[in-house]
């Protein structure tokens, strides 16, 4: 089974010898060739270069195996989603073991966040339909289901910070069948759907469009 | 409480208990005469005052801690004092088996002991940090100190290597425009910051007030964007990857955005806008009429304050406070503004304009340019304080939002 979020022990004293020998085989998961910073970046610098050399020596070449232990983070497109799936049925157990004391038996929201619920008019799951809602529209909680742009994020964030009281401590199908389970909660995929670094990045997220870059740049104009 | 003891009552006091070399202090608690004996030794470590008894305030859930704005007289933040915001914890990091490991886009993946980090040229600068969610104020009841209202930034001098340093060590490629920056914190927390933040004043800060960073503040060393919402600048920094688009992570996605009144979300929205309060007087304050001087702390993430502008007359007229020198680009200012109270009942606020001419909004304005879902993060509001005819001061109260 794949080590969840890099082993802790690794060890990073290889020998220059070997670091040289791994990191000449591509280092770098992003193989980017370049070669030299072009004049007009090095000016961006915005640093006192008038006698500093371009290099000072320090650190050690990271090996590949080193950049593995830590490299967990995963894209919008899939970039760094491990072999494994999981489903809803099997992130269920998960689930009611894992998350619900925090979570909700349904996803609800506790101590922890409510996770499930989708856009206001589209219905919740869990509760009243939107049409019936009678409380505070403002007040309509922040979910998965209505606020979360990528279901990556779900992957990583889950594999890399829950279960909060053992974070680390799930497996690469845990955390499918986590992703999977909720992106049924919230009705985005189907029940029978497996979730895998194939299928993960096709799904569409309620929210996906919901975002827009920042405007906020300063001037007399509150935003 | 910030009652000064009067003349009269030092010489009540001292007349009734000369004798027998102390006098009663205004707490009730007798004070021994300390010309009579030797005081205490040298020590290793100092301490505050018996008599000063600074607090954070931890909320119910421990993960937030606010610095007691009220009781600082300076700009710089005693490091204990530091406000606190983590999603994990703080964890106990060995600065012997600390690595910051710089990898993605870049020439010669490279991985850095903290030894390392400190043999590079060292830069110090005096920054605020501040945590997006820092306000306080939404609903909060007249009994609400400054530390309640907005005690979440703190400022401190922080000493380290350029990030821009750290990338041309490890060839960083000109085609990368993002950088993904992750701690080792039990939430392994990550953020996507643009890369020309690294060009321009990004540093890897392992020094804090001249000394090593405390673990709270990410300790043996953290990522420090100057002006940028506070999460974004990664504590327990472990890893640096370059790349050339935002990771989407959770902190910059479902968290940190702002929910506007069109029905769309503002994304990556890193710089912190001019804010201001006034520290004192304040809640639990009790004054007296006469002069007063209203004294308060400002700050924008855009660059250096234009000026404080602080009302006596509930934000009928605003009059140009004055700024302490030096006044510092990302940096909190102390502003004061002597008044000279008759004793009515009236409000007294500060705003802040920073020199991009932006001008610290009132919560209304806040409230039509974003609608009422974005209540959460970017709050920055004039507030003020009511200062009833007894003297007695609180929170000023708007309608419920």
């Amino acid at each position: 089974m794949v080590t969840r979020r890099g082993s802790t022990s690794t060890r990073l004293g290889l020998s220059v010898f070997a670091a040289l020998m791994l990191s000449g085989c591509g280092g770098a998961n992003d193989a980017v060739s370049f070669t030299a910073r072009s004049a007009n970046q090095a000016q961006r610098i915005n640093l006192a270069t008038v006698d500093a050399p371009d290099r000072y020596g320090l650190g050690q070449p990271a090996t590949r195996a080193e950049i593995e232990a830590w490299d967990i983070d995963v894209m919008p497109d899939g970039t760094g989603l491990p072999p494994g799936e999981g489903t809803a049925e099997t992130g269920a157990t998960v689930y009611a073991r894992q998350c619900a004391s925090c979570h909700g038996p349904e996803g609800e929201g506790g101590s922890g966040e409510a996770l499930v619920g989708l856009i206001p008019g589209g219905g919740a799951p869990f509760g009243p339909t939107y049409e019936d809602w009678r409380g505070d529209l403002d007040d309509v909680p922040f979910t998965i289901g209505n606020y979360w742009p990528y279901a990556t994020t779900l992957f990583d964030y889950i594999n890399r910070a829950m279960p909060s009281a053992a974070p680390g401590s799930l497996n690469t199908d845990q955390v499918y069948g986590l992703v999977a389970w909720l992106l049924v909660k919230n009705g985005i995929i189907p029940e029978d759907a497996v979730m895998n670094a194939e299928t993960l990045p096709q799904v569409m997220m309620p929210a996906r469009n919901l975002f827009v870059p920042n405007n906020r740049d300063g001037g007399p104009e509150v935003k | 409480m910030k009652r000064h003891l009067s003349r009269r009552d030092l010489l009540a006091g001292a007349v009734g208990t000369a004798a027998i070399g102390s006098f009663w202090t205004e707490t009730g608690a007798q004070s021994v005469d300390t010309t009579t004996h030797q005081g205490e030794p040298a020590s290793e470590l100092g301490s505050r005052s018996s008599h000063e008894r600074p607090k954070r305030a931890p909320t119910r859930t421990r993960t937030t801690s606010r610095t007691p704005l009220q009781d600082l007289h300076g700009t710089i933040t005693p490091a204990d004092l530091h406000f606190e915001r983590h999603h994990g914890g703080v964890p106990d990091v060995d600065p012997n088996a600390y690595r910051l490991l710089i990898h993605g886009m870049v020439e010669r993946p490279t991985i850095f002991t903290l030894d390392d980090l400190k043999q590079f040229p060292a830069t110090s600068r005096i920054h605020f940090l501040e945590c997006s969610g820092n306000f306080g104020g939404r609903n909060a009841e007249p009994e609400t100190t400054p530390q309640n209202v907005c005690g979440m930034t703190s400022q401190s001098e922080w000493t380290g290597v350029a990030l821009a340093r750290l990338l041309q060590e490890v060839g960083a490629s000109p085609d990368a425009t993002w950088f993904l920056a992750e701690g080792q914190d039990a939430a392994v927390m990550t953020r996507s910051v643009p890369l020309e933040k690294a060009w321009d004043d990004a540093m890897i800060a392992y020094a804090q007030n001249g000394e090593a960073l405390r673990p709270a503040q990410g300790y043996p060393a953290r990522l420090l964007l100057p002006g940028w919402e506070g999460n974004t600048n990664i504590k327990w920094l472990r890893r640096i990857k370059v790349a050339e688009r935002p990771f989407m992570t959770r902190e910059e996605t479902s968290k940190y955005t702002d929910p506007l009144a069109d029905g769309t979300a503002r994304q990556f929205s890193f710089v912190v806008d001019a804010r201001s309060i006034i520290t004192s007087p304040s809640y639990p304050e009790i004054i007296q009429p006469g002069w007063v001087e209203i004294r308060g702390i400002a700050w924008s993430g855009r660059g250096r304050l234009a000026r404080v502008d602080v009302s006596t007359d509930g934000g009928q007229s605003w009059q140009a406070a004055r700024l302490q020198e030096p006044v510092l680009p990302k940096a909190h200012v102390r502003f004061r503004h002597l008044w000279n109270w008759d004793g009515s009942e009236t409000d007294v606020m500060s705003r802040a304009v920073d020199e991009t001419g932006y001008m610290q909004p009132s919560r209304e304005a806040l409230l039509a340019a974003r609608g009422r879902r974005s209540r959460q993060y970017h709050l920055n509001p004039v507030t003020g304080w009511t200062v009833r005819p007894d003297g007695r001061v609180f929170y000023k109260q708007e309608p419920r939002w």
